[in-house]
């Protein structure tokens, strides 16, 4: 099926997508994860997305049960894992046909003809075999039979039972797609020798599989052309590759470090949050006191309790999470401790799509407390730049004594790209309200002029021993009090020192157009897709379209109104029916948002945005 | 945990607030005994901390001139878990009611029993609500008629004690509300125990549930209706000090010393410190006598104490002593 117009020369491309996909059992978030780590090694830019079923192993060759793993790699910047591929990677039936829609015409298809089976395809719901059917006629399928070719290569290799040699078929395809590209092996076979280090047969055979696909490809006659993609030009220094999780968990231990604090974590296992659970858990070397509760309730409870004892207190959680954690955040707010709450956001409502992204977490992130109970509430908007907001949330809940949301999604949170690689010497400073003398009429509720914050006095100190609770307190004394005026003065307070914020933040900033036709409005996780939207789009010369990006929701930047203002149009852009929308309405009199907005448990395609910005500024 | 050089008073222990409990509650007692039994345990008073739920008894942190909190409905054991992980030098206790430990606290209580995390859980019980004016309680007897149950309870009650001991529970003591004396005592016990402890306080209710002990710790039936436990001591009771316990087949009996021959050598020994509850268990569960005392004692390793452990270890073997060090560490490229 390969035809003569594909034949020539190497190619050189700016970026190219590929997915890998299969049962959730053959490997393809390995795969991927691979091919992604190789490229980055190689100076690529790189954007990748996992897209995997929330059953564990679902049922063998099932629709349901397709895993992906999807990479954008290239000479140029990638700011997303981009949406139409162009090579797709299929292990079975399943896979090529909850796949296919994704595949440029004319563009690569590889497939493992062996589980091309009977069986297979009618799980698949295949009534005839695809591969014979020429329903694939307008892409270049690559068939090869790697299931057969995994067992040849593996002939003479002790100690492998069968399972083992057909699930490292899985490295044939990434051999395959290394030689494509112009990749070396060598990456991923210094990850099966450390991986595997007490197993030496697996690391043969690994490895083996590997080089045996990686020369297929070369000495086939079927395979006409590889593909190059130079290095890209990135700023310098020294990178590695982070997931979201992963970097959110380590701008906490920067926080730490840098505050002079004790980092606690109370958490509760929760997809797609429990990532940065793992992670804080293994750094014991640091002092971070990590600690798995009964349930998401006790998770936020202990680390107010670890607060109010002096700790930079965490907890993380997901949607379902952040509605248990509700009364316990008010709590905080009402104590006025330094929280810093993790909310990885996922498809809702209720239990909803566990394992797609989401940003429909918002407004239960700004309202979902009983009584007026206002918090700060940021979000990261890429995988790399959750270490910052992680940082950034821990400043701000230190120095301003109150909780922070910090919201990522499940897009950015599972999705990974370079890093380069902050020292925590180059951190900005973190202050704090730490108090240890005793003075005279001091209270717990003495503050801060500028900020508003209270002192913190922990337990230990003597001479401020204190109580606090959820009761209303005096202003002054902060002993119970239910005088009416004192309550309406203390919600004010309360208000205007999550108002105040707005001092220490940054102002929201415009790419691209800096006045003109339309605004293209985003908050959080859809950076990415927005940024390069709205790039690609002033390249094909509408270049009236500006470009802001919130990371700060509440509240919001100073110069917020101003912005809007230099615009005759205003979009905001985000995957919920239009949440952030209504944060904005209901700050800005006066000016109209349009809404456009995706709920697919997907980030936002490229040609949709395209499309949709067109057609505003027709 | 530093030892006090000052000696302090009840005086040093107690607040600026005036207490608010209704006129002739046994927590007025349960407060005394607490700020009588903090000087005698050597503790300094910057590093004792009160949480509580919500709740009549949980209005008791505002009573004591320590560090405290009043937090959320059946939470205290989760924020006060974290107050001790987070600085295991301090004494902390926990103030709960029937309703809030096992009601709306109830799993938070299992676990934090499980752990055994060196806290300490005051648990008041009156088998009743009394801030919300008098519904039963998950203490509450079936027939007791209530607020939302006027024509009487219909729904089994826990013992805590039994339920403690399901829960793995290293310490239990049960005493009577109106018993300050031995009270102080048991706080004394617990403070010096290192693990959870928890004490339920046989408390009366006097407007919603009053009486609801009064055949068990009345003055004048409490010698011969409770047995007050001592470890390595006989299980003697009665006014007359002539009752004791046997254990006869898989049951405790109680006994007359001078009848059928039985002598003090006969009756069984408390010992507080056995690592198996079978038999804590048949006395928690024990009608007659009631056992109050500390039922069981036993020593075990802490929560923080394993967490420490592992810390130590990891960070012995580890090369990260800074978060550069990981940052930095492993699959790294350089851009020029």
């Amino acid at each position: 099926m390969i035809t003569a117009k594909i034949k020539g020369q190497p190619e050189a491309l700016e970026a190219v997508i590929i997915r890998f996909v299969g049962d959730s059992g053959d490997g393809m978030q390995l795969t991927g994860t691979q091919f992604s780590d190789t490229s980055a090694m190689f100076g690529n830019d790189i954007a990748t997305f996992p897209n995997y079923p929330s059953e564990i192993r679902a049922p063998q060759g099932s629709l349901y049960g397709v895993s992906g793993f999807q990479v954008h790699i290239g000479s140029v910047e990638i700011s997303t894992p981009g949406d139409e591929v162009d090579l797709l990677v299929a292990m079975n039936p399943a896979g090529l046909k909850t796949n296919l829609h994704a595949v440029k015409p004319g563009h690569t298809i590889i497939v493992d003809t062996d589980s091309f089976t009977k069986k297979n395809l009618e799980k698949a719901q295949y009534e005839t075999n695809p591969l014979e059917d020429n329903s694939l006629e307008n892409y270049r399928v690559i068939e090869v039979s790697m299931t057969s070719l995994t067992k040849e290569s593996l002939k003479g290799v002790e100690g492998l039972d069968n399972k083992s040699i057909t699930r490292s078929k899985n490295m044939f395809a990434l051999g395959m797609v290394y030689w494509m590209y112009d990749r070396s092996t060598e990456h991923t076979e210094d990850f099966f020798n450390k991986k595997f280090k007490s197993k030496p047969n697996v690391i043969e055979a690994n490895t083996r599989v590997l080089k045996a696909g990686f020369n297929y490809a070369n000495t086939l006659e079927l395979i006409p052309n590889s593909y190059t993609i130079s290095p890209a030009k990135m700023a310098p220094g020294t990178y590695r590759i982070i997931m979201g999780n992963t970097a959110t968990a380590w701008g906490f231990l920067a926080a730490a470090e840098k505050s002079g604090l004790e980092l606690f974590l109370g958490s509760y296992p929760i997809t797609p949050a429990t990532d940065i659970l793992h992670e804080l858990v293994k750094h014991k070397h640091f002092g971070v006191k990590a600690f798995q509760a009964e349930d998401e309730i006790a998770g936020i409870a202990s680390a107010i309790g670890a607060s109010f004892a002096g700790d930079l207190a965490i907890t993380t959680t997901s949607g379902p999470g952040l509605a248990l954690k509700g009364e316990a955040l008010g709590l905080a707010m009402m104590i006025e401790l330094p929280l810093v709450v993790v909310n990885v956001q996922r498809g809702g409502p209720s239990t909803g799509l566990p394992t797609k992204t989401e940003q429909s977490d918002l407004l239960q992130a700004m309202y979902g407390r009983n009584g007026e109970s206002p918090v700060i509430v940021i979000a990261a908007s890429t995988p790399a730049d959750c270490f910052d907001f992680a940082f950034e949330a821990s400043k701000l809940a230190l120095e301003h004594m109150t909780p922070v949301i910090l919201l990522t999604d499940g897009y950015i949170a599972n999705g990974s790209a370079p890093w380069k690689i902050h020292s925590v010497d180059d951190m900005p400073e973190i202050k704090n309200n730490l108090v240890n003398e005793v003075k005279e009429n001091w209270h717990p509720y003495n503050r801060n002029e500028d900020t508003l914050a209270r002192n913190w006095a922990i337990p230990g100190t003597p001479g401020l021993e204190h109580r606090v609770g959820g009761l209303e307190k005096d202003s002054v004394t902060g002993n119970v009090s239910y005088v009416p005026e004192n309550h309406e003065y203390m919600t004010k307070i309360r208000a205007e020192k999550i108002k105040r914020v707005q001092n220490y933040i940054p102002d929201v900033e415009v790419e691209f157009a800096q006045t003109g036709d339309l605004l293209v409005i985003g908050w959080g996780g859809t950076y990415g897709s927005l940024h390069s939207a709205v790039k690609q789009i002033n390249k094909e010369g509408y270049d009236k379209i500006g470009f802001a990006h919130f990371n700060y929701i509440n509240p919001l930047p100073k110069n917020t109104r101003q912005v809007l203002a230099r615009f005759k149009k205003v979009v905001v852009c985000e995957l919920n029916n239009g949440q952030f929308s209504k944060v904005l309405s209901n700050n800005f009199n006066g000016c109209e948002f349009i809404q456009f907005n995706k709920i697919q448990g997907l980030p936002f395609g490229n040609t949709e945005l395209i499309e949709k910005f067109k057609q505003l500024v027709q | 945990m530093e030892t006090a050089e000052k000696k302090y008073t009840f005086k040093d222990f107690t607040s600026d607030q005036e207490v608010r409990w209704c006129p002739g509650c046994d927590d007025y007692v349960i407060l005394r005994s607490m700020q009588k039994a903090l000087p005698d345990m050597g503790v300094k008073r910057e590093d004792v901390v009160f949480i509580s739920g919500i709740g009549c008894s949980s209005r008791f942190p505002y009573y004591m001139n320590t560090y405290g909190m009043h937090s959320i409905h059946g939470r205290a054991p989760g924020i006060a878990s974290g107050v001790k992980l987070a600085n295991p030098d301090l004494s902390v206790w926990i103030i709960t009611g029937d309703g809030d430990a096992m009601a709306i606290g109830g799993n938070h209580f299992i676990h934090v029993l499980r752990r055994n995390i060196d806290l300490n859980i005051v648990l008041f019980n009156n088998e009743i609500y009394g801030l919300t004016k008098g519904q039963f309680s998950p203490t509450s007897l079936v027939g007791q008629k209530t607020k939302s149950s006027p024509y009487g309870n219909i729904q089994q009650p826990f013992s805590p004690g039994e339920l403690a001991m399901g829960a793995q529970a290293r310490f239990f003591a049960r005493i009577g509300g109106n018993n300050p004396k031995d009270m102080t005592n048991i706080f004394i016990e617990s403070h010096k125990f290192k693990g959870t402890s928890l004490i339920e306080v046989l408390q009366n209710c006097v407007i919603f549930n009053d009486g609801c002990f009064k055949s068990v710790t009345d003055k004048t039936v409490k010698e011969d209706q409770q047995i007050y436990l001592e470890h390595g001591k006989p299980m003697i009771f009665g006014k007359e000090r002539n009752k004791g316990l046997i254990l006869n087949g898989l049951k405790l009996e109680v006994v007359t010393i001078g009848e059928n021959g039985i002598t003090q050598e006969d009756l069984l020994v408390h010992n507080a410190k056995e690592q198996d509850p079978t038999l804590h268990q048949m006395l928690i569960r024990l009608q007659y006598p009631v056992a109050t005392g500390v039922i069981r004692s036993f020593d075990d390793i802490t929560l923080e104490e394993r967490m420490d452990d592992v810390t130590k270890q990891v960070k012995a073997n580890s090369n990260f002593k800074k978060t550069d060090d990981l940052f930095f560490s492993g699959e790294t490229y350089e851009v020029k």
